[in-house]
């Protein structure tokens, strides 16, 4: 598990990272927090011959909150989330979400920018860009639907010479109702399930605009269509969350693996809707 | 005039006393092996076998050993006759079982050692390997005991079955209890694969002394002086050339310390190239070296009364062995025959335990071999007995548990076996379950067992459990004045993380009268004693402690001699108290006014008697039918060690491994595909418990009955805290999850499992 054989280079400005990738068509990988690619390297799952340190390149880690639009930096790290003053009201379904993302010492270091572009299945940032279509913005100056943006389990849309600069939450409205519940084997852990959803509610007090996500039960995080449609119109009562649970399992589509099996992951994708639903009608 | 000694009460032992081994840990001046290094030394990398079961076609070291930095791959060619690892424990049948020290024509695990790659650093030597191209011919696969006991498949050649060994463990009559019982229960149960997991991995640092053609290999644990017998003896050298260096050591387990492939490789290869070899073993390759554990099958049949009074016990208990027989397996073969129904008293007796050889990692000891398992069969078996008959699960208990009346009580006897009949030695079991079912408030939590609160399924469980300890034959000390007057004193034992530094300081520290700050302990290396036997079975406070008061007699009296010799005055003229030597008319002479005689004493303490600790725990569990996940409320347990030396860290041993045994119910697990490939390779698969998942564990300890079997009174207490986890937590899901339906007959019990075993029921 000793890491394969790499060029280093930490560059000073994105305009050289950049290039520095451009240089290296295919054959460079970006280092964030390296709480995905060290892992992977010392698995020799990969094995680049350049790696591209961001740390010395401004402008990456801030973390802009105005009255359109959150915008968190590719290099912020999860402890700066966790930390900001500001954001449990700008985004309280993102800085919850983001509460559960692994251990202290990993989010001492681990990066937005670094989640979205390893776009783990199970991981909770893409999943909550993915329910409140969020924007990816990359160095090309293209800003891409985080719906769009996933295509599969670790795969993106993002190109070799491409860069993650930032990730662009639409502004909260403040009576939004939200809830983020997911199951993992122990605290921390990747989510064997995860929803994150939120809806508003209309002049009747139904809901309206629903916004149902799931991780870490299907290959990609993605927005679950046919739950939505239960949940908007419908008064909240527990026939509808029975209904909406029901749904959201239905339309999951999740893959088996060593510590779930099909069955056992859509029973839990309808358990943390409901659950979900149940934290956001009591907020 | 003659003077008597005075007696002064234990200041030490029985005391509380913080481990003397903490500050350096705590501050980071712990020496384990991998913060060894050599000048020259070279790297080593072990290539594994891909495959479970093959011939080896071909092995091309050519691209590797172009790869610069290389220096040499060595392959079972290279060796010659490849030599197989000695066993430590089990009969000399077993030998032909033994696991080769590199794969030799045949592979016959994934991780099975094919080659060895050493280079000028680790990274480079891990690039090699990889560049070592190996051709394997696929063989037909034995993936489980029963196909293993078939033989269609066979694993060893020259052999004729893959049954590496059967033990039959007997008392009474079975068959004619059977025959005429009023009831009978036949069930089957299944502890799955899993291993010790120590947080250190292991290490080897061989160097080898051209001068004087000796070889000192560093990174020894638990069994140093029978390592080093194994080593010579496969080197092919003389004991006395051969030592094996003790660093500290992060966790034993039963795993850590017994003769691997790797530890003659890098030592051959040291011998061979006359240079310092290291190998530190990565976290991938431990899951699929290192002994695996656990995996066993037991078919039981329950003969007793209608009102509780067990008649007999029979079955079979299979355990997967994996590929080879390692040097401590055997135990957990014996154990889980001899110790199926260990703490009760049943008259007629018949359980067998077959050894099965199947294409899996080699399995070893783990902490409570046989022991834990056979406490979640038995008593699994015991609940289901209760609930059929309408029992009260304490009553059944105490009713058949073995009292002070019964002992000595003996145990099943064992054929074949290598050992003396034994007994378990002294105690009144039922007060442990009285004293627990107090503590843990049984009586209360009952009203809640079954029930359920906020969607949340309650049970609760218990389990009752002997611990072997003490394990013969001796362990030797030797004490030495030192010219400050301190006293150091090297030990046979072994430190593998327990604190045997504390231990072995408190009852010195007593024994000299001396203050606990004035010993040094040195231990487990091969050239501090000229024999010496290690620390596993629970026995390195019991053995090696008792070598030490030994040792101590012996060197008080050498005081008194040396110092009547100073007065003038016989030796019965002279008084040695508190670490002075008094003369009768007032002179004295410290410890270091004969510092400069260098005065020493060897201790042995020999022991072919087993010491039994006991115990009873008791879990109450809430499972979350929707999810299948089980929060542990609380567990208690209670246990007998006859004498606690020091009861702090007699309590970090039992909490620590009841969370270990947690693991092992709940989320640990090693499952292989139907290609005999191990399906987890690291932390984010093998899902151990951390310091938050279970903070409701209390452990009371009682001392009513000393072992008689040795001065001290002590009895094992290493292993006792993780063998009742699976019966009592086991029970308690158990009967949680009883008014649905639901039986629990296999661990582990996952989320997923128990969900699924929910659905069943349901269905």
């Amino acid at each position: 598990m000793k890491l394969p054989p790499f060029d280093y280079r930490a560059p000073t400005s994105l305009q050289e990272a950049l290039a520095l990738l451009a240089d290296h068509p295919g054959d460079a990988r970006l280092l964030a927090g390296g709480q995905s690619l060290i892992p992977i390297l010392a698995f020799r799952l990969a094995q680049p011959a350049l790696l591209i340190d961001l740390r010395h390149v401004p402008s990456l880690n801030h973390i802009d909150i105005n009255d359109s639009a959150t915008t968190l930096g590719a290099m912020v790290r999860w402890c700066e989330i966790e930390k900001s003053e500001p954001l449990p009201q700008a985004q309280p379904l993102l800085y919850d979400a983001c509460l559960h993302i692994a251990h202290f010492q990993i989010r001492n270091r681990g990066t937005v920018g670094g989640s979205l572009a390893h776009a783990d299945p199970a991981a909770e940032l893409p999943g909550v860009a993915v329910c409140c279509e969020a924007r990816i913005r990359l160095s090309s100056g293209q800003e891409i639907a985080a719906a769009e943006f996933f295509t599969g389990a670790l795969q993106t849309t993002l190109a070799p010479e491409e860069m993650i600069l930032a990730v662009v939450f639409p502004a909260w409205p403040a009576a939004r109702k939200w809830g983020f519940a997911e199951f993992a084997r122990r605290p921390g852990d990747l989510a064997i399930a995860g929803i994150a959803l939120f809806y508003d509610l209309d002049m009747a007090g139904r809901a309206r605009d629903a916004h149902i996500a799931v991780i870490g039960a299907t290959n990609l995080p993605m927005r679950l269509s046919s739950a939505e449609a239960r949940l908007n119109g419908a008064d909240l009562n527990e026939a509808a969350l029975a209904a909406v649970a029901q749904a959201a399992a239905d339309s999951a589509d999740p893959p088996a693996d060593i510590h779930a099996s099909i069955a056992y992951r859509k029973s839990l994708v309808a358990t943390l809707v409901r659950r979900a639903l149940v934290q956001a009608m009591s907020r | 005039m003659s003077v008597t000694t005075a007696k002064r009460p234990n200041a030490y032992v029985g005391s509380p006393v913080e481990r003397v081994e903490d500050l350096r840990f705590l501050t980071g001046r712990g020496e384990y092996v991998a913060d060894l290094t050599r000048e020259g030394q070279w790297h080593a990398a072990v290539v594994r076998s891909s495959l479970a079961h093959g011939r080896i076609v071909s092995l091309d070291v050519d691209q590797a050993l172009a790869l610069p930095g290389v220096r040499a791959v060595l392959t079972a060619r290279d060796i010659g006759i490849v030599p197989l690892i000695p066993l430590r424990t089990g009969l000399p049948s077993y030998q032909p079982y033994a696991q080769p020290a590199i794969a030799d024509n045949i592979v016959r695990y994934v991780g099975e050692p094919i080659a060895l790659v050493l280079a000028d650093t680790a990274e480079i030597a891990e690039d090699a390997a990889d560049k070592v191209i190996s051709e394997i011919e696929p063989l037909p696969l034995v993936l489980g005991w029963d196909q293993s006991v078939n033989g269609q498949i066979l694993l060893i050649g020259d052999t004729t079955t893959n049954v590496a060994g059967r033990h039959l463990a007997s008392r009474g009559d079975a068959a004619a209890a059977f025959a005429k019982a009023p009831y009978r229960r036949r069930e089957t149960f299944r502890v799955h694969r899993h291993m010790a997991m120590p947080m250190e991995t292991r290490g080897v640092l061989a160097e080898w002394d051209s001068a004087t053609s000796h070889l000192t290999v560093h990174g020894a644990a638990k069994a140093p002086y029978f390592n080093r017998k194994s080593l010579a003896k496969m080197l092919n050298m003389p004991e006395a050339s051969v030592d094996c260096m003790e660093c500290d050591v992060g966790g034993g387990f039963g795993a850590r310390g017994e003769v691997y492939p790797e530890d003659f490789l890098i030592a051959f290869a040291a011998r061979k190239f006359a240079r310092p070899i290291k190998w530190i073993e990565d976290r991938r390759e431990h899951f699929m070296a290192m002994n695996h554990a656990r995996e066993i099958d037991a078919d039981l049949e329950i003969a007793c009364t209608r009102d509780g009074k067990l008649l007999g016990l029979r079955g079979n208990a299979y355990i997967d062995c994996g590929a080879y027989i390692r040097p401590s397996c055997i135990t957990s073969v014996r154990n889980i025959a001899t110790f199926m129904a260990g703490a009760y008293r049943i008259p007629n007796f018949e359980v067998y335990g077959t050894a099965a050889l199947t294409n899996k990692t080699p399995a070893g000891g783990f902490r409570g071999p046989g022991r834990y398992e056979s406490c979640f069969f038995f008593e699994r078996l015991m609940d289901i007995v209760a609930d059929d008959l309408k029992l009260d699960r304490l009553e059944f208990r105490r009713r058949n548990l073995v009292t002070a009346d019964d002992m000595p009580y003996p145990l099943a006897k064992l054929e074949p076996s290598e050992s003396p009949d034994g007994f378990l030695d002294s105690g009144h079991y039922p007060a442990t379950l009285d004293a627990c079912a107090h503590e843990f408030g049984w009586a209360d939590k009952l009203k809640l067992n079954g029930t359920v609160i906020d969607n949340l399924h309650h049970g609760i469980g218990l389990c009752c459990f002997v611990e072997g300890g003490a394990a013969g034959p001796r362990e030797n000390v030797r004490l030495e004045i030192e010219s400050s007057g301190d006293v150091t004193l090297y030990s046979g034992s072994s430190a593998i993380g327990q604190g045997l530094e504390t231990v072995m300081s408190q009852i010195a520290a007593d024994a000299l009268e001396i203050p606990m700050e004035r010993i040094r302990v040195l231990h487990g290396s091969t050239n501090l004693l000229h024999e010496g036997f290690g620390s596993f079975a629970s026995r390195a406070t019991v053995v090696g402690g008792n070598a030490v008061l030994v040792a101590a007699k012996t060197l008080l009296e050498t005081v008194r001699n040396a110092a009547a010799e100073r007065f003038q005055v016989s030796p019965e003229a002279v008084l040695v108290a508190n670490g002075v030597a008094n003369a009768s008319d007032g002179r004295t002479l410290s410890f270091a006014d004969l510092g400069d005689l260098k005065l020493k004493a060897e201790g042995t303490f020999a022991n072919s008697k087993a010491t039994y600790s006991y115990g009873t725990a008791m879990a109450h569990v809430a499972v979350d039918a929707t999810t299948g996940f089980t929060k542990l409320l609380e567990y208690q347990v209670v246990d007998d060690v006859g004498r606690a030396i020091n009861p702090l860290t007699l309590h970090g041993q039992v909490i620590g491994a009841a969370v270990q045994g947690l693991g092992g119910v709940f989320s640990e697990d090693l499952p292989y595909d139907e290609n005999g490939q191990l399906l987890v390779g690291s932390f984010a698969e093998y899902v151990m418990p951390v310091a938050t998942d279970y903070p409701n564990i209390h452990a009371t300890t009682m001392e009513q009955y000393p072992s008689p079997n040795n001065p001290l009174g002590a009895k094992g207490a290493g292993e006792g805290g993780i063998i009742p986890v699976a019966g009592a937590v086991g029970n308690a899901v158990a009967a949680a999850l009883a008014p649905l339906g639901v039986t629990i007959r296999h661990l582990p019990l996952t989320p997923a499992r128990v969900w699924e075993l929910i659905q069943a029921a349901r269905a």
